[in-house]
C-alpha cells in the first residue's frame, strides 16, 4: 500500500514538470515581446513613432533615428528573393510532387533538405565571393556589387526549401481520386496539375510561400555580408529604375546586429524599436500563413 | 480482322486530332521547364557546396584545424578554439533544451489529451502553448539575439558569455525538439500504452518504460537537427557571445563558433581563403549531420513498415 | 451484334506477379456487361485496361490484345483513348468545384472555350445523369456539398459531358444507400441505350437487375486472376456452364 502510494506521488511530480515545461513556451514569447518593448520604450517616448516608423536618416550621433530606410530595404530585398525563388521553388516542387521518377526524386529531396541546412553565413560568404565581383561587371557608375540584387538572389536560394518543400507537401496532400478523375476525362498530365492538383493544394502552397516572406525578412547575416549596409535611402542609381535594385542598402535586422553591441541609451533603445517593428511584421506574416494552413487542412477528403 | 493501323485518336476529325496535338506539346513544354527548375535547384546546391568545399578545401590542414586563431586584422591562425567553442555551446544549449522540450511534447502529447472536457482553463491554456511553440518556430534569430541581450547579457549581467548563448539558443531550438518529439510520441502505437496500464503500471512508468524507448530514434533526430540549428546560427550568438577567438574556460566567458568566425573573417579580416576554409568545415559538418538524420529516419521508417 | 471492346488472351503482371490470365471476351456495343467475382480476382484491374488507367501504376507489363471497334487500343493516345472511354470510380470523386465546373471540366480541358456551348452541354450532360432537376438552380454550388448519390451522378454527368461511346464502372454504389443505388441502376439502364456500359459489381442481386451480359473472374491460391466464364446474364445466373460460377453464384443468393 505504501509502495503504490509512494508511485502515485511520483507520478504526480512529474506530471506537474511536465506541465511546467510544456508552458514554457508561453513564458519565453511573453518575455520576448516584453523585453524588447520594455527596452524600446524610451525611443517611442523621446523620438517618436512617427519620426521613427517614417523618417528615413538614420544618424545615431545626431540622435536621429528614422528606420523607413531599413524598412523600405527589408520589403525590396523580401520581393526580390519572392520575384527569383518562388517561381523556381513552385517549379522545384510540382517536379518533385508529380513529375519527377522516383530515382530523381531520391537526390532531389535530400539536396533541398540540404540546401536548408547550410548555414546563411556560408551563403553571405559565397555571395561576397562569387556573386558581389559577378555584379559588380554590370556597367553603372555608383554600382559596388554589394547592395539589393546580391541581397535578393542569395536570399532567393534561401528560403527556396522552405518553400519548396511545404508547397510539396501541400501537393501530395491532394487526394489522388482527384487524379484519377481528371485523367479519366481525357485531361493530359499537366492539364491535371494545372487546373486540379495545384488549385486543389492553393492554401498549403500559399502559405508556403508566406512563410519564405517570414524567413526572408528575418534573414541577418547573409544581408549584412552581401547587402552593403548603407543607411541611406536606396535608389536607383541613373535614371534607369531598374538600377534600383543595384543601390546599397540595409535591413531591419541587420541595422540591429550591426549596431547593437556597441549602441547605448537611445540607440540601443532605438535597436530595440527596430526589432519591435521587425517582430510585428513577422508575426503579422506567420499569423497569415497559418490562416491559409488551417484553410488547406480543412479541404474534405475523398481518398480512395 | 485486326485494323493495324497506327492511329492517335479515335474520333478522326482534324479538330480533334489538333487539339489533342496542342495539349501534348503544351505539356511536353512544361514538363521540361519543371525538370529544368528541379535540375536548377540541384546545380545551385552542388555550385555552393562544390565551390566551398574546393576552394575551403585548399585551406584546410590537419593544422588548420589544431592552432587556435591569432586574430587581428590579417585573419592568421587556425580554429582549433571555435571547433571548442561550438562544442561547448553546442552542448551546453542542448543540455538545457532537450529536457524542456522533450518534457513540454510528452506533456502536450500524453497529458494534454486526457484532461478531456474537465477543465476549460487547461484546454485554453494547452491550446495557447502550442500557439507559442508555433510562434516560437516563425521568430526569426535576431530577435532572439536581441531578447537574449536584453535578458541574460543585461539584465541579469551574464555578459557576452556561454552561458548567455546557451540560454538564448535553447529558446531557439525549443521548437525544433518538441515538434519532433511531439511527431515521434504520435508514432507510437497506443497498444502499448494500454498494455502497459493494464499491466497495473503508472502513467509515468508506462512513458518512462514504454512509449519513450519506442519514441527515441524520433526525439535523437530531433537534438540532432537542433545540433544543425546551433552550428548553423550567427544572429543569436553574434549579439549574446562576443567576439574573443580564445577558448572559453567557464561558461561565463564569450567566446565565437566557427559560424561567427567565419564571419569575422569575411567581414573584418581580408582572409577569404580561411573564411572559405571554415566555411567548408561547417559545410562538411552539416552534411554529416543531415546524413545522419536520413539514417535514422530511414531505420525508423523500416522499423514502422516492418514491425507490428 | 457489334462488338465495341475486345480482349485476345490478354495478360496484366504488376512487377513478377501476373495478375491476369488469358483473358479472352468480346464486350458487345450498347449493352451493360457486368464483371463479378470474389475480391482479387482482377475484375477492377481488368475494367481499368480499357481507358489504360493501368498505364499510371509502375511496373505494369501487359500482353495480348485489346482491341476497341477493332483497333489496337494500345496505339492510341491515352488522352484521346480515355475521352472515348468514361470512367466512373467507386467512391464519388467530385472536383473541389462548382457543379458547373465539374461538368463543364472535360470539355474544357479538350479546347471548348465557348460558353453558350459549354453551359448547352453541361445541362444535357445532367439532364442524361437524372440529376438536372436537382441540381439546376444551384450550378454554382460546389459539387462536394451534394449528398453521396449525386455526387455520384455528377460524376456520371461528368464522364458523359466528354461525349464518349464507352463508360467503365468500377462498383458504382459501393459506398451509396439502398435509394441512391437505385437511382444510379435506374440510370445505368437509360444509358445503355446509347453507350457500351461495363461494371464491376459485387453484387450479386445488382449485376442481375442491370446487365444483359456477364463475364466471371476467378481466382485459386496463386491469386491470378482468369475469366471462367461469359455469357448473357440470364444463362450465368440460371444455367452456368461452370460449376465455379454456380457455387459463386448460389453461395451468394445464400
Amino acid at each position: 500500500m505504501k509502495e503504490k502510494s509512494g508511485r502515485m506521488i511520483a507520478d504526480q511530480t512529474v506530471k506537474y514538470i511536465l506541465f511546467i515545461s510544456a508552458i514554457l513556451s508561453i513564458i519565453i514569447v511573453l518575455a520576448i515581446a516584453y523585453f524588447i518593448f520594455r527596452e524600446s520604450i524610451q525611443a517611442w517616448k523621446e523620438i517618436g513613432f512617427t519620426n521613427i516608423i517614417l523618417k528615413s536618416v538614420w544618424r545615431p550621433g545626431q540622435d536621429q533615428y528614422g528606420i523607413l530606410a531599413m524598412i523600405v530595404g527589408s520589403i525590396a530585398v523580401t520581393i526580390g528573393a519572392i520575384v527569383l525563388g518562388v517561381p523556381l521553388a513552385l517549379g522545384t516542387a510540382i517536379f518533385l510532387g508529380e513529375i519527377a521518377p522516383k530515382g530523381v526524386q531520391a537526390l532531389l529531396r535530400p539536396a533541398v533538405q540540404l540546401l536548408a541546412g547550410i548555414p546563411s553565413v556560408v551563403y553571405g560568404l559565397f555571395g561576397m565571393v562569387v556573386l558581389v565581383p559577378i555584379i559588380r561587371r554590370i556597367n553603372v557608375p555608383g554600382n559596388s556589387g554589394y547592395g539589393l540584387l546580391a541581397a535578393s538572389i542569395v536570399l532567393a536560394v534561401m528560403i527556396l526549401p522552405t518553400i519548396t518543400s511545404i508547397a510539396e507537401d501541400a501537393i501530395r496532400a491532394v487526394p489522388d481520386s482527384y487524379r484519377s478523375g481528371s485523367l479519366a476525362l481525357g485531361a493530359t498530365k499537366w492539364q491535371t496539375i494545372t487546373k486540379v492538383v495545384l488549385p486543389a493544394g492553393r492554401s498549403g502552397i500559399i502559405a508556403g510561400i508566406i512563410l519564405g516572406v517570414g524567413r526572408a525578412l528575418g534573414e541577418t547575416m547573409a544581408m549584412i555580408m552581401v547587402i552593403g549596409n548603407s543607411v541611406k535611402f536606396p535608389k536607383p542609381l541613373t535614371a534607369n529604375p531598374l538600377t534600383f535594385y543595384l543601390s546599397k542598402a540595409r535591413t531591419l535586422t541587420g541595422n540591429i546586429a550591426v549596431e547593437i553591441s556597441y549602441a547605448t541609451g537611445i540607440h540601443e533603445s532605438a535597436l530595440f524599436a527596430t526589432g519591435v517593428v521587425l517582430f510585428a511584421l513577422i508575426i503579422i506574416v506567420n499569423a497569415s500563413a497559418r490562416w491559409f494552413i488551417k484553410r488547406q487542412s480543412s479541404i474534405p477528403t475523398t481518398r480512395q | 480482322m485486326i485494323n493495324n493501323k497506327s492511329i492517335s485518336t479515335l474520333h478522326n476529325d482534324p479538330e480533334s486530332l489538333k487539339n489533342l496535338k496542342i495539349r501534348s506539346t503544351t505539356q511536353n513544354v512544361w514538363f521540361s521547364i519543371m525538370w529544368l527548375a528541379g535540375l536548377v535547384t540541384l546545380i545551385i546546391l552542388l555550385l555552393v557546396i562544390g565551390y566551398v568545399i574546393i576552394q575551403g578545401g585548399k585551406a584546410l590542414s590537419w593544422e588548420f584545424l589544431t592552432t587556435p586563431p591569432r586574430g587581428g586584422l590579417s585573419g592568421e591562425g587556425g580554429i582549433s578554439t571555435t571547433l571548442g567553442t561550438t562544442v561547448y555551446l553546442v552542448a551546453l544549449t542542448l543540455l538545457i533544451a532537450t529536457p524542456l522540450g522533450v518534457g513540454a511534447a510528452i506533456y502536450l502529447i500524453e497529458y494534454a489529451g486526457e484532461l478531456g472536457l474537465t477543465s476549460p482553463v487547461m484546454r485554453v491554456l494547452i491550446s495557447i502553448a502550442n500557439f507559442a511553440v508555433e510562434t516560437l518556430a516563425g521568430i526569426p534569430s535576431i530577435i532572439y539575439g536581441l531578447f537574449g541581450y536584453a535578458l541574460f547579457v543585461s539584465t541579469l549581467q551574464f555578459g557576452w558569455s556561454l552561458l548567455s548563448a546557451a540560454l538564448a539558443g535553447a529558446c531557439l531550438v525549443l521548437p525544433t525538439i518538441i515538434r519532433t518529439t511531439e511527431e515521434a510520441l504520435l508514432t507510437v502505437p497506443d497498444d502499448y500504452r494500454r498494455g502497459s496500464l493494464a499491466l497495473g503500471a503508472t502513467k509515468w512508468q508506462t512513458l518512462y518504460k514504454v512509449v519513450l524507448p519506442a519514441a527515441i530514434p524520433g526525439i535523437i533526430t530531433g537534438i540532432i537537427l537542433s545540433v544543425g540549428r546551433i552550428i548553423s546560427e550567427t544572429a543569436v550568438f553574434f549579439v549574446t557571445l562576443g567576439g574573443s577567438h580564445r577558448l572559453p574556460s567557464s561558461i561565463m566567458d564569450g567566446g565565437r563558433t566557427l559560424a561567427l568566425h567565419l564571419y569575422y573573417l569575411a567581414m573584418d579580416t581580408n582572409a577569404f581563403d580561411k573564411a572559405m576554409g571554415t566555411g567548408a568545415v561547417l559545410v562538411i559538418l552539416i552534411i554529416l549531420i543531415n546524413l545522419s538524420i536520413n539514417l535514422i529516419s530511414g531505420k525508423l521508417t523500416a522499423r514502422i513498415r516492418g514491425g507490428k | 451484334m457489334n462488338t465495341k471492346l475486345e480482349t485476345i488472351e490478354f495478360n496484366l503482371y504488376y512487377g513478377d506477379f501476373h495478375a491476369l490470365k488469358d483473358i479472352s471476351v468480346k464486350i458487345p456495343e450498347k449493352r451493360v456487361t457486368a464483371l463479378i467475382g470474389p475480391s482479387g480476382s482482377g475484375k477492377s484491374t481488368f475494367l481499368r485496361t480499357f481507358n489504360r488507367m493501368n498505364d499510371l501504376i509502375s511496373g505494369v507489363r501487359t500482353h495480348g490484345d485489346v482491341l476497341i471497334d477493332n483497333v489496337d487500343l494500345f496505339k492510341i493516345d491515352p488522352v484521346a483513348l480515355r475521352q472515348n472511354i468514361g470512367m466512373v470510380f467507386q467512391k464519388p470523386n467530385p472536383f473541389p468545384k462548382s457543379i458547373f465546373e465539374n461538368v463543364a471540366y472535360g470539355p474544357r480541358v479538350t479546347g471548348l472555350r465557348d460558353h453558350k456551348k459549354l453551359e448547352e452541354i453541361v445541362e444535357s450532360s445532367l439532364r442524361s445523369a437524372a440529376l438536372w432537376d436537382e441540381v439546376k438552380d444551384d450550378l454554382a454550388k460546389s459539387g462536394l456539398a451534394l449528398s453521396g448519390g449525386q455526387q455520384q451522378r455528377l460524376c456520371i454527368a461528368r464522364a458523359l459531358a466528354v461525349q464518349p461511346t464507352v463508360i467503365l464502372m468500377d462498383e458504382p454504389a459501393a459506398s451509396l444507400d439502398p435509394i441512391a443505388t437505385q437511382k444510379i441502376e435506374d440510370l445505368i439502364h437509360t444509358l445503355s441505350e446509347n453507350y457500351t456500359i461495363v461494371i464491376v459489381t459485387h453484387n450479386m442481386q445488382q449485376a442481375g437487375r442491370v446487365s444483359d451480359y456477364t463475364a466471371f473472374f476467378y481466382t485459386d491460391d496463386t491469386r491470378t486472376g482468369r475469366l471462367v466464364e461469359f455469357d448473357e446474364t440470364k444463362i450465368i445466373f440460371t444455367n452456368p456452364a461452370d460449376k465455379r460460377t454456380e457455387d459463386y453464384i448460389t453461395g451468394r443468393f445464400g
